[in-house]
């Protein structure tokens, strides 16, 4: 599971031989091959926690992504001026206060999403996608490539955050983003929004993409034999 | 397997150059300079978000006193000093941390109700009110939910049953619940799945009525006098 964690850039970032990968690249490893749920499975505390309806997800996956680009960028703008020993500190300084500014515009702006998701916003802090990046990618190459990688990380886990919180609120509320889709005959599975319809979610995605592995490896093979 | 790691280690030993020590002073110096910078920047979004906050809380309260007086045509706003209301608003005090009853009158200036804010600990977390009721009769008007987060799709229903609010208006206090339909002028029928959240209401309903009616009946009797 370890092995895909590293992109190609965050493998040998500062050998001047191989050239820096386009950064396309590593804004759409965030999306796929690296996704933080899906992949790194990073960041799945929140990924249940706070996927109970569609607007919960996504504004979720947006205030992680705007506290992601804020840090990367700023982490790597100065990490030629942090020295080794207080990198951590100053790192998780940066991204507290980036969580505390997205805490106040959505509590100013989106005041009845900022309650739904209630102490989840403040935790981001604690995100391991966050800090991760910081330590693996951000702190060591320059601001642009640790803005497309926060981009396609912070999309990556919108993405997940989406399809997770989707399939929960049509199942569990018959809805999406507070629309009645599935009509008054049907009886929500109330379920499917409490704490277990997470982790059965969470878990159906992880055994389509398994079988979806499986299934390319197997092709793969055919192809190659 | 330690026939492999030594190896490594050795290799990343001799190939790191000895970090050169940083003076305390610099470590200092980043750290304060971070700090410095996240404080100016929180006070800043702060200082920027605080009024539309502030403005959704006011919003949200006057809403809420609206729906349990049925939109009277004047609100007068009591101030609760020590044990005593008082009309008028104490000097050098911040209004918005005093607790306040709001009295409703209608077009012909006739009192049709005082809404007054309560909450008490739910299932999950505390369940905050705003509660109407005729303080002559101690009978109910009605009540408004300021904030819940009782369980999705069972306690919530406390907020989204619309037949369990709207069977508090007219009935007398105290109130006692129970699990039947029933036109008992000083009962309401609990919701299924929710018992625990409906006795909350009915108790937060209980104690903020036995708690600001002998206030405000004091009041009365001193501008009587």
């Amino acid at each position: 599971m370890n092995a895909p964690i590293p992109t190609a850039a965050t493998d040998e970032p500062r050998v001047p031989a191989t050239p820096p990968s386009p950064l396309w690249l590593d804004f759409w490893s965030g999306i796929s091959a690296n996704n933080p749920v899906f992949v790194q499975m990073l960041g799945l505390c929140p990924a249940m926690a706070v996927s109970n309806s569609l607007a919960n997800g996504l504004a979720m996956g947006l205030a992680t992504t705007f506290v992601l680009m804020c840090s990367s960028f700023l982490i790597s703008a100065v990490r030629n001026y942090i020295a080794s020993e207080v990198r951590l500190t100053s790192y998780i300084l940066i991204i507290a206060t980036f969580v505390t500014v997205a805490d106040m515009v959505l509590a100013a702006g989106f005041p009845e999403i900022s309650k739904a998701l209630g102490p989840f916003i403040p935790l981001i802090v604690v995100n391991c996608i966050i800090l991760g990046r910081a330590e693996a990618f951000a702190g060591k190459v320059g601001p642009t490539r640790a803005l497309a990688d926060a981009l396609g990380m912070g999309a990556g886990f919108t993405f997940a955050l989406i399809l997770i919180s989707g399939f929960r609120e049509l199942l569990g509320s018959g809805s999406l983003l507070g629309f009645n889709v599935l009509g008054p005959r049907y009886e929500p599975w109330v379920f499917m929004v409490m704490p277990p319809g997470g982790f059965l979610t969470l878990g159906l995605i992880f055994l389509v993409m398994g079988w979806r592995m499986e299934h390319a490896a197997g092709r793969g093979k055919g192809a190659a034999s | 397997m330690s026939a492999e790691s030594a190896p490594v280690a050795v290799a990343a030993t001799s190939a790191a150059p000895p970090p050169p020590s940083v003076p305390a002073s610099r470590l200092l110096m980043t750290l304060a300079f971070g700090g410095a910078f996240a404080g100016l920047l929180i006070a800043t979004v702060y200082e920027k978000t605080l009024p539309a906050i502030q403005r959704y809380a006011d919003a949200k309260v006057e809403g809420a006193v609206n729906e349990v007086l049925g939109k009277p045509a004047r609100i007068e706003t009591l101030y609760l000093l020590g044990d005593r209301l008082s009309r008028t608003p104490p000097k050098g005090v911040e209004l918005r941390e005093i607790t306040k009853a709001y009295v409703g009158f209608n077009d012909k200036d006739v009192r049709v109700g005082v809404a007054v804010e309560a909450a008490e600990p739910g299932f999950a977390d505390e369940v905050r009110l705003m509660i109407g009721f005729d303080p002559a009769t101690a009978t109910l008007t009605g009540f408004s939910m300021l904030g819940q987060k009782e369980t999705p799709g069972l306690g919530d229903k406390i907020e989204k049953d619309a037949a369990f609010r709207n069977a508090f208006k007219g009935k007398g206090t105290p109130l006692r619940g129970t699990k039947n339909a029933t036109t008992d002028a000083t009962m309401v029928q609990t919701i299924t799945g929710a018992t625990i959240s409906s006795r909350t209401v009915i108790q937060i309903i209980n104690h903020a009525v036995a708690l600001w009616q002998p206030r405000l009946l004091a009041l009365e009797k001193e501008e009587a006098k």
